[in-house]
């Protein structure tokens, strides 16, 4: 029994209609931006590749960038190793301890990068501080105060954050492998290393892929720590990519430039969530 | 065998444990913290306070204005995920009932639309709803519609095709209309699913601060990250209040987090795993 036409278009009418206002008509202005010099206010004129050539040689928004990807890099093997190594904490032994264990690695998942900033701001500034009072060691004093402790304060912050979201993806295919795989490993005599290199590794690689693009790509979206943390300071030095297109646009009004560099980070997100796709089916087909 | 596996049971009870603590000890020490005058929180920052006040709370609460702020966070929150859950729920059910080019071709635009990141639209997008006159709550509502959208169709596109069409087709049959059959029939029938958009985008809308930050303008509108935002701007230099201040965004989610436990970690696990 088909749907009616008018039927079928008045189910998807509200959806169709707000990514058109919300993601569709904003995708194809903001090209169009791109090439002009809006202000906010009016286009004056189009300027062609101008913004994208003056892009290339803004030597703040190439930092930013270069900022962005090692924090991304950096980021991403830490939330990973670290996410898997939580998840083989709490899937050793199914009992209600590890899973009181599970739900605090993932509780700063569900407090928002605002807040998370503000915590570790306190932390860096203020605990540190304390720390170095009471161990002596210099290397606890001048946190966020310099580009580098400001780079690794993003690292950690965003590590501690997203490694209890990594190990639920990771818990959820440890859970898969079976049973009897293990058990039978077990009576031929493989200790955990063994059981863990030779049986789950291999069954839980598709979960490699998913974390290691979603990470990326996540890291690459970071706003919310960057702002609340270091807000970018000092001197723009941690400023990262996401924050460098919105100074231009809504400090600067310079929206026609700042969309030009959007365009650049839609690019960027979407190159590498197309390898990600491209890696999973792959798996999949090979499978 | 069974001395050395109690003896691995010990390890990893001991393993978990440290790190536990490692996680939540930033939490542990806003915390106490909070409960100390300002001049403590220099000379004492790591031990708990001498003499404990809650004197910083009462502040905090009102420099927050705490409840307005609470109010309109769960109004957007809730606005938003009961627009997403129907409107979203429809979209996939037509696509999953009646399997045609324009069908394929509307679920392909909504992946292709995954790949957006909401930096590059952004600019645009604000000047578009800025000429309607849309910044406001309403605004933001259609905006979030609009970009949870593709996550949420796929959820309920696949849970749609674990249920047979032939129960659309006996209902039709009994004299129901296409509404009826979705409302009273499938909608019930993906209730685990829906379990899991409400997780999801409520996480995503309880936090945000980008598109709010854009979209609200008038104070009397600020969700909960808003206004710790400006408040901490204005307050950088007394930990003691902006400390209480955290303390008090924090818990409206810890207490759901206690509560719907269950629900969140799976939640978390279909949206990441499909």
């Amino acid at each position: 029994m088909q749907f009616k036409k008018l039927t079928y278009w008045m189910f998807l009418a509200p959806t169709l209609l707000a990514i058109l206002f919300v993601i569709i008509i904003p995708f194809i202005q903001g090209i169009n931006y791109s090439f002009t010099d809006y202000n906010g206010f009016q286009i004056n004129e189009y300027v062609g590749l101008d913004n994208y050539i003056r892009l290339l040689q803004d030597g703040k928004f190439l930092d930013s960038m270069i900022f962005t990807a090692l924090f991304s890099v950096v980021s991403v093997i830490g939330i990973n190793a670290i996410g898997l190594g939580l998840a083989l904490i709490v899937t050793q032994r199914a009992n209600k301890i590890s899973t009181v264990f599970r739900t605090i690695y993932f509780m700063p998942n569900l407090i928002g990068g605002i807040i998370l900033g503000f915590i570790w701001q306190f932390i860096f500034l203020k605990a540190f501080e304390g720390l170095g009072d009471l161990t002596g060691i210099e290397g606890f004093y001048g946190w966020l105060a310099d580009t580098k402790t400001g780079f690794w304060g993003l690292v950690i912050l965003f590590v501690w954050q997203m490694s209890g979201y990594i190990m639920v993806i990771y818990i959820s295919f440890l859970n898969n492998v079976p049973d009897e795989l293990l058990e039978a490993s077990r009576i031929d005599g493989a200790n955990s290393w063994q059981r863990f290199i030779h049986i789950k590794f291999p069954l839980i690689a598709p979960a490699f892929t998913i974390s290691l693009f979603l990470t990326l790509s996540n890291a690459f979206k970071v706003y919310d720590q960057n702002m609340a943390l270091t807000g970018g300071g000092p001197f723009s030095s941690t400023e990262m990519a996401t924050m460098n297109i919105y100074n231009s646009a809504f400090k600067l009004n310079e929206m026609g430039y700042a969309q030009a560099k959007a365009v650049v980070f839609l690019i960027i997100i979407a190159t590498i969530s197309l390898i990600q796709i491209y890696f999973t089916r792959k798996r999949e087909v090979d499978l | 065998m069974l001395k050395q596996r109690k003896y691995n049971n010990m390890t990893y009870i001991l393993i978990g444990l440290v790190t536990s603590l490692v996680w939540i000890y930033p939490f542990y020490l806003v915390l106490v913290n909070s409960f100390k005058t300002k001049g403590e929180i220099f000379t004492n920052t790591l031990n708990l306070p001498f003499d404990p006040t809650f004197a910083n709370y009462p502040v905090a609460l009102e420099q927050l204005d705490f409840f307005s702020s609470f109010l309109n966070s769960v109004m957007i929150t809730t606005g938003s995920i009961a627009i997403i859950v129907l409107f979203t729920s429809m979209a996939a059910y037509a696509l999953s009932r009646k399997p045609s080019k324009t069908s394929s071709a509307i679920y392909f635009l909504f992946a292709l639309l995954m790949l957006v990141p909401f930096q590059s639209i952004m600019i645009p997008l604000i000047s578009i709803f800025s000429k309607v006159h849309l910044l406001n709550r309403f605004g933001l509502m259609i905006m979030y519609l609009g970009l949870a959208s593709s996550m949420a169709v796929f959820l309920y596109f696949g849970a749609l095709r674990g249920i047979p069409k032939a129960l659309d087709e006996a209902a039709i049959i009994d004299g129901c209309n296409r509404f009826q059959v979705f409302w009273y029939i499938i909608f019930p029938m993906l209730k685990s699913t829906s379990v899991t958009v409400i997780v999801l985008n409520a996480i995503w809308f309880w936090n945000d601060y980008l598109l709010p930050s854009l979209v609200i303008n008038k104070p009397g509108m600020y969700t909960i990250p808003l206004k710790t935002f400006y408040f901490f701007g204005e307050y950088s230099k007394q930990w003691h209040l902006a400390l209480a201040a955290l303390v008090l965004a924090i818990i409206p989610i810890i207490v759901m987090y206690m509560f719907l436990q269950k629900y969140i970690v799976k939640g978390i696990s279909d949206g990441a795993v499909k």
